[in-house]
């Protein structure tokens, strides 16, 4: 978000905190946010008594990043600005948001979570005798399975950024208890292979979740990033499914039923089903397959002047590691291997760089992600070859940029490549 | 899901989805449980029939969870007219919110083709169930849960009816509603992505 022209403009006034070096071409869409970002500094720091402690932190007042989103609505979803964060790790109010009936208000000394069904001993929980279990923590992405949808498109839009195509993506250290850990506790039957997930929010938004990934890696998770996990994201405790599609991560979840078979809710199947060309609809399609994003260059980045330039970006897989990335800066015609970031942690989002000296000409940036099992990140003809143009959900498809000569940088899905 | 009674529907429903018991559940013990763990931490309490009851309302596709009731055409008219038409419109096609009426295009399921087609409970819903299940969970919106039971069943006969999958004279209940069979439903298929080298 810096802005070289506002600095220059309003320098003389003690000077400005400044974002970042580039110019962008969206100086006017952040002209609302001055008046929090654009606070007076002082020019020589050194020679004036600095603030105080406070109890709670702040970001730089010309740090100001926020969620994407539309009108405040209560069936909707806000993005993370992907392309203004560093690192894997996503600020807790920046993680998006996807609700199905707004976010409820839950009194935590109230909280129940209940486990019945196909059980010895059906039993409820409290927040703190969830606490009271043996503890873990874990890096993973969240993802809703309809980001990416914008690429999904051979007219695919030039003016949209990173966050606009894949910021229905997150990641978190989320802490809790392995609901292994509470299954053993209430005894599962051997014929149980299902159970159902069930929200206390106002959609009570429920979903069917096989046994084996409950006892796999599931988590009933109450921390995010150190803290309680925000109302947005499920508080007091949501079910987490390490590389699973969002949606079946049920937020504030407050009841588990063991079965022995799904219970076909709305959102497995009237949403959350993957239609296919050959007239049948992907079920319970929960894996997010392995993608990757260049997040820098990106629109509305403008290279200012040619030479060494880093491209750098997220990859990530629900199936484990991401191994390797590729990145090309002609189109696909040749791949080079990016380096990865450390830590590299299965079903997490991986941060990949490229170094590039850019001739100043047109240059056409794409990534690709190869993940454990051999899965290579297909292009969008690949994947509409394999599911159909009018498929809905887990868009995995290679996102490619064009570097214009002057350096601005557009979306380039709809040139075809 | 109150005392299911364990049918063919569920047996095949296992089998078609591949996530029957297995091996997962000793290594999962395994996995969390380590030598120093008791058998059980004894941490929580024993949920009472009556907490289950108050939150149990799931209404399975074989019918297990069905509350008594029933509601007819005609009465799921009067309710849909009073509660429903403001978002999903005078016939179930309007809007604004989602379409929930139509078999367009005769039941071809083209969705994967082309993403002209919207989909509503008369050409894309798998099961009857779903609709009072999600109706009696969520709706109306502004309202969510307020229905009685009566009313989730007649206004599920009322939507099955204008997408011309009932007649009219039909009645909705814990048995009938179960037996409908959804223009849709063979049209769903298990995940086959499995990761590897190919795209599916």
């Amino acid at each position: 978000m810096g802005n070289i022209s506002r600095r220059a403009m309003l320098g003389a006034t003690g000077g400005l905190i400044a974002g970042g070096l580039l110019k962008t071409q969206a100086d006017a869409l952040t002209m609302e946010e001055d008046a929090v970002s654009l606070q007076a500094v002082q020019a020589d720091p050194t020679k004036v008594l600095g603030a105080p402690t406070s109890v709670l932190g702040q970001r730089a007042p010309g740090e100001q990043p926020r969620r994407g989103m539309g009108r405040p609505a209560v069936t909707a979803s806000s993005r993370t600005p992907i392309e203004q964060l560093q690192g894997i790790i996503t600020p807790a109010d920046l993680h998006f948001e996807r609700h199905h009936a707004g976010v409820p208000a839950i009194d935590p000394d109230r909280y129940e979570l209940l486990i019945h069904g196909m059980v010895d001993r059906p039993m409820t929980f409290t927040l703190d005798d969830l606490k009271r279990f043996p503890a873990e923590s874990r890096l993973c992405f969240v993802e809703c399975s309809g980001n990416g949808g914008a690429a999904y498109n051979r007219n695919a839009a030039r003016d949209r950024a990173p966050g606009q195509i894949d910021g229905l993506f997150s990641t978190s250290e989320w802490t809790g208890v392995l609901l292994s850990t509470l299954l053993r506790e209430v005894g599962v039957s051997r014929r149980a292979s299902w159970l159902l997930a069930e929200g206390g929010d106002a959609a009570l938004m429920s979903r069917s979740i096989p046994l084996e990934k409950a006892l796999d890696d599931a988590m009933i998770a109450y921390g995010q990033n150190g803290e309680a996990i925000r109302p947005a994201q499920g508080y007091p405790a949501r079910l987490l499914l390490p590389g699973w599609e969002g949606n079946a991560q049920v937020k504030w979840i407050r009841r588990l039923e063991v079965s022995d078979r799904p219970s076909m809710t709305r959102e497995e199947t009237s949403k959350y089903t993957d239609p296919l060309a050959d007239g049948t609809a992907r079920q319970f399609s929960f894996v997010i397959d392995a993608k990757s994003i260049i997040t820098f260059p990106a629109f509305p980045n403008v290279l200012p002047e040619r030479g060494w330039w880093e491209i750098t970006g997220l990859a990530w897989s629900g199936r484990g590691l991401i191994t390797r990335v590729e990145v090309s800066t002609d189109g696909g015609g040749t791949w080079a291997p990016a380096q990865l970031q450390q830590p590299v942690l299965s079903k997490c989002a991986t941060r990949f760089r490229h170094v590039w000296n850019w001739d100043g000409g047109e240059a056409l940036l794409m990534s690709r992600a190869i993940d454990e099992t051999g899965y290579v990140q297909p292009d969008l003809e690949a994947l509409i070859a394999a599911r159909g143009p009018g498929t809905s959900y887990h868009y995995n498809n290679i996102r490619p940029w064009r570097v214009e000569a002057g350096g601005r940088v557009f979306f380039a899905q709809g040139e075809g490549a | 899901m109150r005392a299911a009674p364990i049918g063919l529907l569920a047996a095949t429903m296992v089998v078609a989805y591949g996530c029957g018991p297995t091996a997962n559940r000793e290594s999962a013990a395994a996995l969390s449980g380590t030598a120093e763990w008791p058998g059980s931490f004894a941490i929580g309490h024993e949920a009472t029939p009556a907490q289950i009851a108050a939150l149990d309302i799931d209404f399975g596709p074989d019918g297990a969870g069905a509350p008594p009731g029933s509601g007819s055409v005609a009465e799921g008219k009067a309710v849909y007219n009073a509660k429903c038409v403001a978002c999903h419109g005078l016939t179930g096609r309007e809007g604004p919110n989602d379409r929930l009426v139509g078999r367009e295009p005769d039941d071809a399921f083209p969705f994967g083709e082309s993403r002209g087609t919207r989909r509503t409970i008369g050409n894309y819903w798998p099961y009857a169930t779903t609709i009072f299940d999600y109706v009696k969970r969520a709706m109306p919106m502004a309202l969510p849960g307020s229905l009685t039971d009566d009313e989730v069943y007649a206004v599920s006969a009322y939507l099955l009816f204008l997408n011309e999958i009932i007649p009219e004279d039909a009645v909705m209940n814990a048995e009938t509603l179960p037996a409908v069979v959804m223009p849709a439903r063979n049209r769903f298929v298990p995940d086959d992505r499995v990761g590897g080298p190919e795209v599916r």
